[in-house]
């Protein structure tokens, strides 16, 4: 066996409670309550094993983070672990003096979200009234030295106001901006009919995309994929499993990815029942798609598969039922056809075309 | 596009480097970990926002003697420049 890779990320969701309730949601459909979420101690224990395992970053993510209120606790406990301190938040409950909080306890950096460019869609998709808070959110950040990310998720029914979420970006000015295409798990695949762009969309996107890079060169990161469905190779998720990242959901389990357990068959072990190194380098799920030794064909002759790592189990069971089978989204995969006959629905109407009064499936708080 | 020799570099906020008792060393940024090897580590060192950029050059030329200067001096340009884009670096 070669050796296990030291892990680089670490995912904390703290929580599954979030003000938000937006269409696309990463969290599973199933939620944790908050009487069963990790206690500060307990946190703080898994923070500290994460640097001595060699963790370099850590991302406080949920729900929304800012549920806890033990968060700038939680941040200074993983600066003392020699670990650099990302905010994922919506902005919603935050003000500027629990931000100079945080700032004061270490935090290196905080995404913010954005649903779209313009209130009343953003807000749509969000279920919720933020749009207005996170602009104010932005301007309080700008007055810290920490890094700022804006975070717009885009999809069929905002890809055409991306010109619109540039100038936004423009304004307000961050280090980074990331323009992140709806990935279809948990709540973004019950709702995958009505968020999946057009062929045409995603061309005029990435044009745009392409000369705001070039535009922004030295003054603002654009970072943008494209959305794997529409994809020639599978992304390689998470950089391999188990090979850069590690997730601890809001109980203390700990996944290779936001989505693992839908994965039939496989158990996940809990930090508070065993040591996160020994997890990460002896569980079961870590092991089980770790290296190239589960690889089906065509993957496992395939020059791509020490890049994409095979693609992601994930969706790999959601389309095909079978995890362990190549990312059906690659062109080379004999089930490639399961992705093409969602694309030609997608691209049958024109997304303006589409309903004006979608019937979303709104994410629940647990 | 190069940086202007009389400016002053200086980690860009939430840019900064590991503790020292970390090893290797890296340059931690948003969603980003870059490994500072030799005079990587001697230059990002220097963009403390004192040292103009052609002091920077001037020391790591002296650093290392050996090399041709005329190399080293656009070494350091072409990674300070990699820096800026990669949003790490302000210029004062």
């Amino acid at each position: 066996m070669p050796a296990v890779p030291t892990p680089l990320a670490m995912i904390a969701e703290l929580t599954h409670r979030c003000p938000l309730h937006c269409v696309y949601c990463s969290n599973p459909l199933e939620m944790t309550r908050r009487e069963t979420e990790l206690s500060t101690a307990a946190w703080t224990a898994v923070l500290r094993q994460a640097g001595e395992l060699g963790v370099l970053q850590v991302d406080f993510t949920g729900g929304e983070p800012l549920a806890r209120r033990d968060l700038p606790e939680l941040v200074r406990v993983a600066r003392g672990a020699g670990l650099y301190a990302s905010l994922i938040t919506s902005g919603l409950p935050l003000d500027e003096e629990r931000l100079e909080e945080l700032v004061r306890a270490g935090l290196d950096h905080l995404q913010l979200s954005f649903q779209d460019a313009h209130e009343e869609s953003a807000n749509e998709f969000a279920g919720a009234q933020a749009h207005a808070q996170k602009l104010r959110v932005a301007e309080w950040v700008k007055r810290h030295r920490i890094a700022l990310t804006l975070n717009f998720v885009i999809h069929r029914r905002n890809l055409d106001q991306l010109e619109e979420m540039l100038a936004l970006t423009q304004q307000i000015s961050p280090a980074r901006v990331e323009f992140a295409h709806v990935q279809y798990y948990g709540w973004a695949f019950a709702n995958r009919d009505l968020l999946l762009p057009t062929r045409q969309q995603l061309d005029r996107s990435l044009e745009i995309l392409k000369q705001a890079e070039e535009t922004l060169r030295g003054r603002i990161r654009v970072e943008y994929v494209v959305p794997d469905y529409y994809a020639k190779y599978p992304k390689a998720c998470m950089g391999g499993w188990g090979r850069k990242v590690l997730l601890i959901t809001p109980t203390g389990e700990v996944l290779p990815c936001h989505a693992a357990k839908i994965i039939p068959g496989l158990n996940f072990e809990n930090v508070q029942s065993q040591p996160l190194r020994k997890i990460w380098e002896e569980s079961d799920a870590f092991q089980k798609f770790r290296g190239e030794g589960w690889m089906p064909e065509p993957c496992r002759s395939c020059d791509r598969r020490a890049q994409d790592f095979g693609g992601c189990r994930c969706q790999a069971l959601l389309l095909t039922g079978n995890a362990a089978a190549t990312d059906p989204v690659c062109t080379l995969s004999p089930e490639r056809n399961v992705v093409d006959a969602i694309l030609t629905e997608a691209n049958r109407t024109t997304a303006a075309a589409s309903p004006t009064k979608p019937e979303w499936l709104y994410r629940i708080n647990p | 596009m190069a940086p202007e020799l009389t400016s002053r570099p200086r980690l860009a906020p939430g840019c900064r480097m590991s503790e020292k008792s970390q090893q290797p060393r890296v340059l931690l940024m948003p969603e980003r970990a870059l490994r500072l090897n030799g005079p990587s580590l001697e230059i990002v060192e220097r963009c403390d926002g004192r040292h103009t950029v052609q002091q920077i050059i001037a020391e790591l030329q002296e650093l290392y003697s050996k090399a041709d200067p005329g190399k080293v001096e656009q070494d350091i340009l072409g990674y300070l420049n990699l820096l800026r884009e990669e949003r790490a670096l302000d210029f004062e």
